[in-house]
């Protein structure tokens, strides 16, 4: 556990990815096998089953600290972690231990079937073996929330490093059901040439957002718009009648989007895709907070694929009879995709061309970008290939503005985890029969120094106290940016924001000057 | 009389130098006379400041006031307070770990304590001060050999002369911020003896420092005035340090969870060695140990102060 313990403090310590990936490296060269197994199951996001509840561990260490468990409660409030705070109360351990990464994980594991007596003496014993770093993960891992600030990507570039095979490959390789007790490090990574080669996504060409007047990109006729879905960027490949379907960011995720299967009857062999996995219902998008909802699900039941059906909106096509297209021009590959695309599917869509004589035109269409649930306009030169990764010039975003609105500060929360002991979270409110009304909650958006000040001013403008909450007078306002609104029953306001954020500090508007509800009503009905 | 009080008084009673102590604006200040330079130097007095030795008793009227080690910083006290047989003791900031620069706090009994609790929280349990040491050491060490400047920030009054007498100076020279210097001149100029260091300036360069350590005030992270250290590894010296939220967002390569309060364990252990039968909790989580400190049988009342800032100073 030493070992892993001393990856996690170097993974935590540093944003730089480069140094993520040299220490995954040295531990793989270090670590015992059985271990770097276990490591790289975690750190793909396969946890030990929870076999103690988290009610039972904080009671445990409550006694063991010898503290009520409201106290615990407040510390936990603070802290903002369940693993930080059992490890931080608990007394110093008596003796130390040597157990193995792996021999505290098949602990976890041997604790299912017994007596909560039993379970308590062995988990109060482990804790009084466990220092620091090391209890702490032991907590993450005992309360199944073992999570560490390293992509999928960082550890198969580390892995492929380590042993000299193509990330791609091994990105595959890692996904997919495995268990660390039924296959070993070097099963799992064993090259299966054929298998990874009909897998293999093209990297995602990104576009650059365009901030720049859209007449400075020359003679419209050379550019051809699109609307700017609001989904996650996808690549759809058919080889060998086997249908895989990526997400950006190198994620097979093939089995979450079932409705894809008709692909392979759709589209001959020897085709990549690249589009948008768009949640989309009724003729129109759902917006990428109900995605959201279906990607936080383990199954995909067929409850929530009639909530939020998916299809693929087509983009481009970079992979035709087996054939890499990407060098071609755009408008070529744009008339591949066309009769690609031809057949009738609810599955399969053709992301529709935005025709524009003028960008005039253009800046109009863009704003009605709301009416087609979109978020704006693409623009891709026509006669450019498909390059890889964020090369400027060929590709813009050019999104809409964000709606926004003065409101002025109620109430404040502490935050919870990075910002524990700052007050973060914020509900604001606005005007309404001449009194202040609360209609939405908003975070980030503010630098470091800001939050720091807002919460200094915070502290010594209270007005009332309750729990974490407090409410503080109704001086400051700042400009709220939000996505979208809606009329909610749920809120006394009548509305509800989506994607809420703060756009700056309004330090020179009183608060008699923010806005009044009338303003977001409007908004409303102008939709 | 009042206890560093923050609205202007006639009479205050300064337990330290600290900012969120020591205001401007009083018409006499009263403090020991260790803390006393730093005092006037930054709140810009002269003789409106009067200065006892720890345990000096001082009569005004009917009651007797004296100041004893409180071991924050040097010079930093509690004061006591008798009056017709009856004695408060106000902590002021204190620690109970002798750090081997402050005089180490007096445990002193008393009826009434007022204690701060800046920490009072059971998830605030501090490493002994040789074990931090060890490991920034460690941090030290491994970044002279990957040749990287270590930038270490911590307060300029206590924590950093704290570090300077206790680190180990055989891995190379210690710098300093001009924020530092001056606070270390301050307290040279009245005899404490401190380990040598050099002064940061526009002048000097990067092959000065090699391998060195760079000591600044926690405001100077953030600023261009860092950026001269490249390749550097940042790290904090602070009891915040000790809750990996507030490592993360401060952006630090490492965090050192050295503080001079007292821990959840030291304030327990202080309420109990004072005898107290009344405690007024001051400065932090005042709510939670007052409660704390009801269950436990002991008469605990929340105090309340005009600032509710939970800054480490
Ligand atoms: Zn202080
Ligand atoms: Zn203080």
């Amino acid at each position: 556990m030493k070992r892993f313990a001393q990856l996690f403090t170097e993974l935590d310590q540093t944003t730089k990815t480069g140094e993520k990936v040299s220490a995954l490296v040295r531990y793989f060269e270090e670590a015992h096998p059985d271990d770097q197994l276990w490591a790289v199951a975690l750190l793909s996001h396969r946890r030990p089953k929870r076999t103690v509840s988290t009610a039972l561990l904080a009671q445990w260490a409550a006694e063991q600290a010898r503290i009520p468990i409201w106290l615990f409660e407040e510390s936990y409030h603070v802290v903002g972690d369940l693993a930080e705070t059992l490890a931080l109360v608990l007394p110093s351990p008596t003796h130390s231990a040597d157990q193995s990464l792996r021999d505290w994980i098949d602990f976890i594991r041997a604790l299912e079937p017994l007596a909560i007596e039993e379970k308590k003496i062995r988990v109060q014993d482990a804790w009084m073996m466990l220092a620091g770093t090391e209890r702490f993960l032991f907590n993450k891992l005992i309360t199944g929330a073992f999570r560490v600030g390293v992509s999928q990507q960082l550890v198969v570039k580390a892995l492929a490093h380590h042993f000299q095979l193509e990330p791609s490959y091994l990105a595959h390789r890692l996904m997919g059901h495995w268990s660390p007790d039924t296959t070993t490090l070097e099963q799992l990574v064993q090259t299966d040439d054929t298998h990874a080669d009909r897998s293999k996504p093209y990297p995602f060409y990104l576009a650059y957002p365009l901030e720049q007047d859209p007449a400075s990109l020359g003679d419209p006729a050379d550019w051809q718009a699109e609307r700017k879905w609001d989904g996650i960027r996808g690549q759809v490949i058919v080889r060998h009648r086997q249908l895989f379907v990526w997400s950006r960011g190198e994620e097979l995720v093939t089995d979450k989007y079932p409705e894809y299967r008709v692909l392979i009857d759709l589209l001959p062999d020897g085709t990549v895709l690249d589009g948008e996995i768009l949640p989309f219902k009724d003729e129109k998008p759902l917006g990428f907070q109900s995605l959201q909802q279906r990607i936080g699900r383990k199954n995909v039941t067929p409850k929530i694929r009639s909530e939020v059906p998916v299809v693929f909106m087509a983009y481009d096509v970079l992979e035709h009879e087996g054939v890499d297209w990407r060098a071609r021009a755009l408008w070529e590959r744009r008339e591949r995709l066309e009769k690609l695309c031809g057949i009738a599917s609810s599955v399969l869509h053709l992301s529709p061309l935005v025709p524009f004589a003028s960008w005039a035109v253009l800046a109009e269409e863009r704003l009605r970008s709301r009416t087609f649930l979109s978020e704006g306009i693409m623009l891709k030169r026509k006669n450019s290939g498909y390059r890889d990764g964020r090369k400027r010039g060929d590709w813009w975003k050019w999104k809409i503005d964000p709606f926004t609105v003065d409101a002025v500060m109620v109430y404040a929360v502490r935050g919870h985890g990075r910002r524990a002991n700052l007050y973060t979270d914020y509900t604001f409110a606005v005007w309404h029969q001449g009194q202040l009304l609360p209609f939405t909650k908003a975070y980030s958006g503010l630098t470091d120094d800001e939050i720091a000040e807002v919460d200094r001013w915070i502290k010594n403008h209270t007005v009332e106290k309750f729990g974490p909450v407090r409410s503080v007078k109704p001086e400051l306002v700042f400009e709220i940016a939000f996505d979208g609104i809606q009329k909610s029953t749920r809120h006394k306001s009548g509305i509800a924001l989506r994607f809420p954020r703060i756009h700056r500090w309004r330090k020179d508007k009183p608060a008699a000057e923010a806005d009044v509800l009338e303003t977001l009503n409007r908004l409303l009905e102008e939709k | 009389m009042f206890l560093d009080p923050w609205k202007p008084v006639k009479r205050a009673l300064i337990t330290h130098g600290h900012s969120d102590h020591a205001h401007a604006g009083h018409e006499r200040y009263l403090c020991t006379d260790v803390a006393a330079p730093v005092i006037r130097h930054r709140l810009n007095l002269t003789d409106q400041v009067q200065t006892v030795a720890y345990g000096e008793r001082l009569q005004i009227n009917q009651v007797i006031f004296s100041f004893h080690p409180a071991g924050h910083i040097p010079g930093s006290a509690q004061v006591r307070v008798e009056h017709q047989g009856q004695v408060w003791v106000f902590t002021g900031d204190y620690k109970l770990e002798h750090d081997g620069l402050s005089t180490p706090f007096e445990p002193l009994r008393c009826h009434t304590l007022i204690t701060e609790s800046t920490f009072g929280l059971p998830v605030y349990q501090w490493q002994t001060q040789s074990d931090i040491f060890a490991d920034i050491n460690r941090w030290w060490r491994s970044n002279r050999s990957q040749g990287k400047t270590s930038v270490l920030a911590a307060y300029a009054l206590g924590k950093a002369q704290r570090i300077l007498v206790n680190v180990d100076h055989s891995l190379g020279p210690v710098w300093v911020h001009g924020a530092i210097d001056t606070v270390q001149r301050v307290l040279a100029a009245q005899g404490l003896r401190l380990p040598h260091t050099r002064l940061v300036t526009a002048q000097s360069t990067r092959t000065d420092w090699e391998g060195g350590l760079i000591l600044c005030p926690p405001s100077a992270l953030g600023s261009p005035w860092i950026k001269k250290f490249q390749p550097y590894s940042l790290a904090i010296a602070s009891g915040w340090m000790s809750l990996r939220g507030t490592r993360r967002r401060r952006g630090a390569d490492r965090g050192f969870a050295l503080s001079d309060h007292a821990d959840w364990c030291q304030l327990n252990e202080a309420v109990r060695a004072s005898g107290a039968s009344r405690v007024f909790v001051t400065h932090g989580y005042t709510e939670v140990f007052a409660r704390w400190l009801q269950e436990r049988g002991v008469e605990a009342y929340e105090a309340r102060t005009q600032f509710d800032v939970e800054a480490e100073t």
